[in-house]
């Protein structure tokens, strides 16, 4: 479970978070929902504790952010928006590298690792080095290392961002997956109709405030539209950065 | 310790893969010194030797108004060349090393017993005609001076009045001591293999990892940054490490390519001074490795940290450049100086001489201290929330 309270952060004169709560339970599809440069991604940063909030609070499972980060990320799988490879290495030995960060034990990455790339339907990449990778294969390995340690909570920064159809509908079943395992999945996400596809809560965040907190439907119920998107544009109370 | 070690050897394993570091670290940089120096000492060397053996040719402008001067000459070994039409113009265009002109008036000052006059015509900002003016001097000198006693001799004086000082020359040069004078770029070879070594990994470990976006990962892990830190120094060190082995034992082979015993010098290049080189650079590897991923932990790309290490490339070179343009006395204090003690302490094996306990000490400790500093402040710089962001 993930829980933040009331988080503030700026960078110079700009704040890009100004205030955010919200709370993503276990077993559930969180939607973090926003126009560009709402402030998701600094959100999910303080998160996995790569920025220190200027105020607030996050709890994951119960551990503070600020006190324990080492305890935090080992409980947090994490697919950042920068997802880099490294391209010297295969898919494998990217995966195994971070598995031994985690800690883990040589016989447990190896199951792990098969585990993995059966159920990301990677077994034609496993043994190639990363350079020259599809955008869809990199996105694969990258939330392959991420969940290597088998974390109860998983964060996804635009999962889906620049995948063609069919990656983007594997990767939902992925996400599905996750969430029927009993985690807490916490994902952002600029486009509409993924987020009304897959959600159980939607947090719609808007100029570093969350403007909304709501389920689907709940969601279209108080804003009086049928259709999602017009109800995000009601929201957001603009149409800017928005994209469908 | 096992953090350090899990991102030790990948960075290895990874860098071991890209060829363009194998090239510059472990083959260019380390070899590029010693080829060089092996051709340019050779060159060198060689000219100098065939100058010392070959007859002299000179052109001489008026040989027929003194015969006898010639004949001693060509004794000596000088080979009279017809005259020129402009000796001037001939030696700024580098046409002829020097010319001999002798006036018109040699013989009659010559019979009435004054003093005659020759010309040498040289250009002495050109170098490499040095040693052939020096020569022509020499025998000139030394026609005049018997053809004086003779003249002393034939008014019956004592050929010692000519001499009322004899200068007697001690050299206490050894021929270990003169080679060292010849090799004194040799430690700035060291100390540019040892940056050269490290410096892709440097820029590629940070700079590099942060422009293809994959710190941000990295930094999820549950490791504390230091211990990543560490585990990449390590990496740059060891390539670094390995960089100057490779150039160390280079030079072992390369003292017995060039024919430097036949100019009355000698170079000890073998196993111990190797090792006290190996000693002494020690510090100066993690130094150079901590400060190169200082740098590149400014840079937002790979191009801008590049710069930056040429600028850093820089500060290598002032010891070696202040030695040679104020040959100083070499004494303890400069052992305590990272760089410039290396530098003085590899100088004094050159020669031939020790380097004491203390002073070995010295350097490697001060090295060591100032190493730490340089990683405490690198460790600090990789806190930075900015560090891990890529855009």
């Amino acid at each position: 479970m993930i829980e933040v309270k009331d988080l503030h952060k700026h960078f110079a004169a700009v704040k890009a978070v100004d205030g955010v709560s919200f709370t993503a339970r276990d077993g559930e599809i969180t939607g973090l929902l926003g126009p560009n440069g709402a402030g998701k991604t600094t959100t999910l940063r303080m998160l996995y504790t790569l920025m220190q909030p200027d105020r607030g609070q996050v709890l994951i499972d119960g551990i503070d952010v600020a006190t324990d980060a080492l305890a935090v990320r080992r409980q947090l799988g994490v697919l950042p928006d920068a997802r880099g490879l490294y391209k010297r290495l295969t898919a494998r030995e990217n995966i195994e590298y971070f598995a031994r960060l985690q800690g883990m034990d040589e016989s447990l990455i190896r199951m792990r690792c098969e585990q993995l790339v059966k159920a990301l339907d990677m077994t034609d990449i496993a043994e190639r080095r990363a350079e020259g990778y599809s955008q869809g294969q990199r996105v694969k390995t990258a939330i392959a290392r991420a969940l290597v340690h088998d974390p109860r909570n998983v964060i996804l920064d635009e999962p889906t961002n620049g995948l063609d159809v069919m990656a983007t509908r594997s990767m939902r079943q992925f996400m599905r997956r996750l969430k029927e395992e009993g985690r807490c999945v916490l994902f952002s996400s600029h486009i509409m109709q993924e987020v009304a596809a897959l959600c159980d809560r939607i947090v719609v965040i808007a100029h570093g405030r969350v403007v909304a907190d709501e389920t689907p439907d709940a969601l279209r119920a108080q804003t009086g539209e049928a259709n999602l998107e017009d109800a995000f544009v009601k929201i957001i109370g603009s149409e800017e950065g928005l994209a469908a | 310790m096992k953090t350090l070690l899990t991102v030790f050897l990948k960075e290895v394993k990874e860098n071991l893969r890209d060829r363009r570091t194998i090239m510059s670290a472990l083959i260019l940089g380390p070899l590029l010194g010693p080829v060089i120096f092996i051709m340019i000492m050779n060159v060198v060397l060689t000219r100098e030797l065939n100058k010392a053996d070959q007859p002299v040719k000179v052109p001489v402008i008026g040989a027929k108004y003194a015969p006898n001067l010639i004949d001693a000459l060509k004794q000596q070994g000088l080979v009279p060349q017809p005259p020129i039409a402009d000796p001037e113009a001939a030696v700024r265009d580098r046409d002829a090393e020097i010319v001999l002109r002798i006036p018109a008036g040699f013989g009659d000052s010559w019979r009435k017993g004054q003093t005659s006059q020759v010309e040498l015509i040289y250009d002495s900002s050109q170098s490499d005609t040095g040693s052939t003016v020096g020569r022509v001097k020499g025998l000139l000198e030394n026609y005049s001076r018997r053809q004086g006693v003779m003249r002393l001799v034939a008014r019956g004086l004592s050929p010692a009045m000519m001499a009322p000082v004899a200068i007697d020359e001690r050299d206490q040069s050894t021929p270990q001591s003169r080679a060292g004078m010849m090799f004194g770029m040799l430690p700035y070879f060291f100390v540019l293999t040892v940056f050269m070594g490290g410096m892709y990994l440097a820029i590629d470990l940070t700079a590099g990892e942060r422009e293809r976006q994959s710190l941000e990962p990295l930094f999820a892990n549950p490791v504390p940054r230091w211990k990543i830190l560490l585990g990449k120094l390590a990496a740059t060190c060891v390539f670094s490490l390995v960089s100057l082995l490779i150039c160390v034992i280079a030079f072992g082979f390369c003292g017995k390519l060039i024919p430097i015993e036949r100019l009355g010098m000698r170079m000890n290049l073998g196993i111990s001074f190797a090792a006290q080189v190996l000693l002494m650079m020690l510090p100066l590897v993690m130094l150079l490795a901590c400060l190169q991923t200082l740098v590149s932990a400014f840079a937002k790309s790979y191009r801008e940290a590049q710069t930056y290490q040429s600028v850093l490339m820089m500060v290598p070179i002032f010891p070696s450049v202040l030695l040679s343009v104020t040959p100083m006395k070499i004494t303890d204090w400069m052992f305590y100086v990272p760089l410039l003690g290396q530098q003085v302490g590899i100088m004094q094996l050159l020669r031939g001489e020790q380097v004491t306990p203390v002073q070995l000490s010295s350097c490697v400790i001060t090295g060591l201290l100032v190493a730490l500093l340089a990683m405490a402040a690198t460790a600090w710089v990789y806190r930075s929330e900015r560090l891990a962001i890529s855009t």
